[in-house]
């Protein structure tokens, strides 16, 4: 075991497999000499050179782009997109091209393709600088989306990311970038579609993506000491989802409170919502209830912005807010 | 570089096999045998055959929703062309594709795009894997004077000399956006000219005139072979017809002024001109590429849909 912050586990989990696979690329803005503006690929262009860390100019499009030109020629690449507000200027090649250029051709192609994009929520960036953007993206067939909520989990995800043969996005969270974790010595992956249970509980389901999964441990446990019984999961991606974890935590509790730092309307926690109600409506003791951003642009000032980002308190209380709630 | 007698003819061949295919794709649309549309490649085929005779097996080839014509010249199947045109099974592509997304990687046809310029970048990325696998091998991608309008087109100007990659934009002057004349959306007289503020070489040639592409095309290949990077290469061509098979738009406004600088009957003056072929020959090759095209689409009319079962394959791999 060795001890690593969530943004070091990213950067070993792409060196280790930039060193089994040659012909890995990473491409993107300052990734190279720099290390990145969050210095996740710091190293990398020291170890494997500037022919494969490569320093693009400012064209989110073209990164990507190009990132798809060479995943269909037998190369899988890594994009970084400095910000997931930026995926919007990378919408055609995200939505439109690689998740789609396999089903449409027939099968002629795969597309190794791995967009990187941090979430920068509740850092005093402003609005442009602070979106949680997946929802759009989960919307999109073809295209997986991960969400690592600790660095144990981060290398694991972005070595499964890097070695699909299927386009994903990774969305970082800026915010856990300097948390610590335990990583095994010894090269382990983490399959996609599979959530893990973080926390076992009796009384409430909570589904936490992200940012939200540290909060929400320490709302279980803060609802521990009031008697009500949390069950955290955090699914690890939202494409593919695994809700047969979550329907069978909430056929064991009754209650369901989803959490993400993504605006509230059309986000995941309405999807996820939605697919427990078609599945398990008769196990629920009431509505499931959404922790999310209120529908308002993101606030730059801090005092603004804290009232935007969901906090523990805030789930706390959707966790206390069941009629029949036992606490 | 020189072209063989056999190489002008099998252009010859491929430009009437295109010129076939679209003409039986307008009227198959018409029987209403397949739905959605299809966007002519005709008055262009010796842009398609000029550059691809250039090209080797292992070089790509990537072109829009009107890239037929480029399909063909880059050896792909018109069967499985025909078959995917009219959704079926046998298609190049399953089915799944139709008219605006073909594809045929194992001629070295990295498909047809509907997102008009989405492609120049992908594009873009294949020139760069190839300079690294360092084979020599080159990129051509087909795109029309309307996507030259869009920003990853200066994107992958701007990447791909810096980066001096092996590619060539072929820029398909045809004079139409669909309804909206060059003259109303460009600022520049020729195309090519964007070349100037990226540091590459811009080239105009008649895209009706199949010597003077292949020449251009040439030279482009050649320098991006050498390691020289990339060309910018427009070719002037006249819309002759509507945008699509359902788009409106200048239909047959230039129908005269086109019918004067078809490039197939122009292409057979000069190989008889050149003793390439004689008379006999040509027609014997005509025939044999309407034979081609006639066959394509019995095939296609006979293939069976494809399954339902076929919805979910090919989504991951
Ligand atoms: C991004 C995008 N915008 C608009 C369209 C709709 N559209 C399809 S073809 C076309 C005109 C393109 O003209 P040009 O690039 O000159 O090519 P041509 O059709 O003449 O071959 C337009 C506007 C599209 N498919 N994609």
């Amino acid at each position: 075991m060795h001890e690593l912050t969530y943004a070091q586990a990213i950067n070993e989990g792409i060196r280790e497999e930039m060193r089994r696979n040659q012909k890995i690329m990473v491409l993107g803005e300052d990734v190279g000499k720099y290390g990145g503006v969050f210095g996740v690929t710091r190293g990398l262009f020291d170890e494997f050179g500037g022919e494969r860390v490569r320093d693009c100019p400012l064209n989110e499009a073209a990164i990507v782009s190009f990132a798809i030109g060479l995943a269909i020629q037998g190369r899988p690449a890594i994009a970084e997109l400095e910000f997931m507000d930026f995926t919007t200027f990378a919408m055609d090649p995200i939505t439109n091209q690689a998740p789609k250029l396999r089903y449409f051709w027939g099968g002629q192609v795969s597309v190794p393709l791995t967009v990187r994009t941090p979430i920068a929520a509740g850092l005093g960036f402003g609005t442009q600088h602070s979106q949680s953007l997946e929802a759009w993206l989960i919307h999109v067939p073809g295209l997986k989306v991960a969400m690592p909520s600790n660095a144990y989990d981060a290398k694991g995800l972005i070595k499964s990311a890097i070695r699909d043969p299927n386009p994903v996005v990774f969305a970082e969270s800026i915010g856990l970038y300097a948390t610590k974790g335990q990583i095994p010595d010894e090269d382990y992956t983490i399959p996609f579609g599979k959530a893990e249970i973080k926390r076992k509980g009796d009384d409430v389901t909570l589904v936490a993506l992200g940012l939200l999964v540290p909060k929400a441990l320490k709302a279980a446990e803060e609802l521990a000491g009031r008697g009500v019984d949390v069950e955290v999961i955090d699914p690890r991606t939202v494409a593919p989802l695994d809700i047969e974890t979550i329907i069978a935590s909430v056929k064991k509790t009754g209650r369901l409170v989803i959490a993400h730092v993504a605006s509230k309307t059309g986000g995941i926690g309405a999807e996820i919502a939605q697919q427990v109600v078609e599945r398990a409506f008769d196990s629920l003791d009431g509505p499931p209830v959404r922790v999310a951003a209120p529908d308002v642009p993101i606030a730059a000032s801090a005092q603004l912005e804290s009232a935007i980002i969901p906090d523990v308190a805030d789930i706390v209380k959707a966790c206390l807010s069941f009629r029949n709630a036992r606490a | 570089m020189t072209l063989s007698d056999e190489q002008q003819i099998e252009a010859l061949r491929r430009m009437w096999q295109i010129r076939f295919f679209e003409e039986a794709a307008i009227r198959l649309y018409g029987e209403g045998r397949y739905r959605g549309s299809t966007h002519p490649y005709i008055a262009q085929e010796a842009t398609a055959l000029g550059v691809c005779a250039t090209l080797r097996p292992t070089d790509q080839v990537l072109a829009t929703y009107r890239g037929h014509g480029a399909a063909i010249a880059k050896g792909a199947d018109p069967r499985g062309m025909m078959a995917e045109l009219l959704g079926k099974a046998t298609g190049m592509c399953k089915g799944k594709g139709g008219s605006m997304h073909m594809s045929q990687t194992d001629v070295g046809f990295l498909g047809c795009n509907a997102i008009v310029a989405g492609h120049i970048p992908i594009a873009g990325g294949v020139a760069l894997a190839q300079k690294l696998d360092d084979t020599g091998a080159v990129t051509a991608v087909f795109f029309g004077d309307g996507a030259s309008c869009e920003g990853v087109f200066y994107e992958t100007l701007n990447m791909a000399t810096l980066w001096k990659l092996p590619l060539l934009f072929v820029v398909e002057n045809n004079e139409y956006a669909i309804s909206t004349h060059v003259s109303e959306s460009i600022s520049v007289p020729n195309i090519s000219m964007r070349a100037q503020g990226f540091g590459l070489p811009g080239v105009t040639v008649d895209g009706r005139d199949f010597y003077a592409v292949y020449d251009a095309a040439g030279e482009a290949v050649a320098r991006a072979r050498r390691g020289d990077g990339p060309t910018l290469l427009e070719a002037k061509t006249v819309r002759w017809g509507r945008h699509s098979a359902v788009a409106a738009g200048p239909a047959g406004a230039n129908i005269d002024k086109w019918k004067l600088t078809d490039p197939i009957p122009r292409f057979k003056q000069e190989l008889l001109q050149r003793g390439v072929v004689s008379e006999a020959q040509i027609s014997d090759i005509e025939r044999d590429a309407k034979a081609t095209i006639d066959d394509a689409v019995a095939f296609a009319i006979e293939s069976p849909y494809p399954e339902l079962s076929e919805l979910q394959t090919d989504m991951y791999a």
